[in-house]
């Protein structure tokens, strides 16, 4: 059983954690770099550890005072929470190697589908889909990286072969742009993810991002919690996310269930985990990448499940079977999540400074995952996400309107947010109809503005 | 003596100009990374690079001067 554990993170998703903990009567020790020494998070736990400077890799990405504060506390877990280590191999080994538990799975599935040719081998394997595309290695020769962009036939997508999180990818639409942007993709991968190595990839017009939740156990037993629909994205990155998806038929549900089990149950998933899927007009299913992490939309799928997600990988974590998740007694037909960035809702571009006001009305459908509060200092350093709203609902249109009413009584003052631009995108026509997909921000948000000007 | 700032705290993630450049308004000459983000900081004016207040790698606060201009 553990007794104390260690989130190696910070922000809402550390507090998230501690919740848990603190139901499950688990001791809870907090990380904090020179910049959150007065955050909530740190506020949160029963004790705190100082891991170093502002930036992340003194801090946050720094594994040898990670473990070190973790033995000093007497931890015997680590939650990665995500980004940062959460899906680092080398973090997971050496977590086990210094005898602590650690709340993932083991390195050597974290290795493959944390790379994404190594993952899209295994679910080539596993008999997943998988959107067409291939390795560039020697990512330099601009000849040989337009040769393969033209077989795979423009408009293509260049990632970092070792990336995540929607950064240093770009869609490239011929060979004249490919030639522009490819050093500018290099340097990203690079710096972000220490390769230079590139995947390209078939770009899929106007598809809808659905993942499905997997949860399995040491003993085998996997189980998928249903789906999330991720469509909404500015930067590649998310910022609404719900589940279940609407106008997806029960056939493709199924089958999404089906491949997203196949695949977790053939690598010997253990832990939650999520399958990211594009799923284009015709609901043709196209695996996209696995994260080996807790989710930041998780709270969707524990709303119109009942599951808690965190007690779950703890409860796996300690080598507990899986119960049957998928009957649970839960109130709601619908969650809706949004992410409040610290950014202006126009273009996107990041809003550090001081929360003067940070209120949120009480209202009981609405659930809040944050890591500030009213006179936190949000600074540069880190992602400028400051945490979540979720809104449960006996229909899907009755969270949206819940979530509306929540968002236009907000009040937050000191910094920009991208609360109106989530207003705006819950209220717009194609979203209600349930009919976003990727483009959705740059067609109905970003263009419109453009227009307007 | 004419002076580029920066519009938000952040790193220098890339310099794309030395001193001596000649440099023309709107033209972009230094990228930030802040909060996990590109920005590009753009010149206002025309000049000639006197002399560079920052490198790759160093952290700058909000209205801080990132170069001089001539």
């Amino acid at each position: 059983m553990i007794k104390k554990l260690l989130v190696a993170n910070r922000g809402e998703i550390a507090v998230r954690i501690f919740k848990t903990c603190e139901k499950l009567g688990i001791q809870t020790v907090a990380v904090f770099s020179d910049a959150d020494e007065h955050s909530v998070h740190v506020k949160a736990a029963d004790e705190a550890r100082w891991i170093g400077g502002s930036r992340v890799k003194e801090s946050y990405l720094n594994i040898d005072k990670i473990l070190e504060v973790a033995k000093e506390s007497g931890a015997d877990a680590i939650h990665p929470g995500y980004g940062f280590v959460s899906e680092n191999p080398d973090f997971a080994k050496r977590v086990k190697e210094a005898g602590i538990t650690f709340i993932g799975p083991n390195e050597k599935i974290m290795e493959t589908m944390g790379h994404k040719i190594a993952a899209r081998e295994a679910m080539i394997a596993a008999g997943v889909p998988v959107v067409p595309g291939k390795t560039i290695e020697n990512a330099d020769d601009e000849q040989t990286v337009a040769k393969i962009c033209r077989e795979i036939g423009y408009p293509v997508m260049i990632k970092a072969a070792a990336g995540g999180g929607g950064i240093g990818m770009q869609r490239v639409d011929h060979k004249e742009e490919l030639i522009k942007v490819l050093p500018s993709v290099i340097k990203k991968a690079e710096t972000f993810f220490g390769s230079a190595e590139l995947y390209v990839e078939k770009f899929i017009e106007n598809p809808r991002h659905i993942e499905a939740q997997v949860v399995g156990d040491i003993y085998g037993n996997v189980q998928c919690l249903g789906e999330r629909d991720c469509s909404i994205q500015r930067r590649n990155q998310k910022v609404v996310e719900e589940a279940p998806a609407v106008n997806l038929s029960e056939e493709t549900k199924a089958s999404l269930y089906q491949y997203a089990e196949k695949a977790a149950k053939d690598i010997g998933y253990t832990n939650v985990g999520t399958i990211e899927f594009l799923v284009d007009d015709k609901e043709n299913i196209f695996f996209l990448e696995m994260n080996t992490r807790l989710q930041v939309e998780h709270p969707v799928t524990e709303e119109v499940t009942g599951v808690d997600l965190v007690e779950w990988q703890i409860r796996i974590a300690e080598e507990k079977r899986i119960m049957d998740l998928k009957e649970r007694n839960v109130s709601y037909e619908h969650a809706i999540e949004v992410r409040v960035y610290a950014e202006d809702p126009v273009n996107f571009f990041p809003s550090p400074g001081k929360l003067k006001r940070w209120s949120f009305p009480d209202m009981p459908s609405i659930r809040y995952d944050f890591g500030v509060e009213e006179s936190t200092h949000v600074t540069p350093f880190y992602d400028p996400m400051l945490g979540k709203v979720i809104s449960k609902g006996h229909s899907r249109l009755e969270a949206i309107a819940q979530l509306v009413e929540c968002l236009e009584n907000a009040e937050v003052e000191g910094i920009k947010t991208n609360i109106p631009m989530l207003v705006e995108t819950l209220q717009h026509p194609v979203f209600k109809e349930g009919k976003a997909t990727t483009q959705f921000v740059q067609t109905h948000v970003i263009e419109k503005k453009r227009t307007q000007v | 003596m004419k002076e580029v700032k920066t519009t938000m705290a952040g790193n220098v993630w890339k310099v794309q100009v030395a001193a001596g450049d000649e440099v023309t308004a709107g033209q972009e000459v230094v990228i930030l990374e802040s909060m996990k983000m590109e920005i590009p900081i753009t010149c206002e004016t025309n000049g000639v690079i006197d002399e560079l207040k920052v490198e790759e790698g160093s952290f700058v606060n909000e209205d801080d001067v990132l170069m001089t201009l001539k």
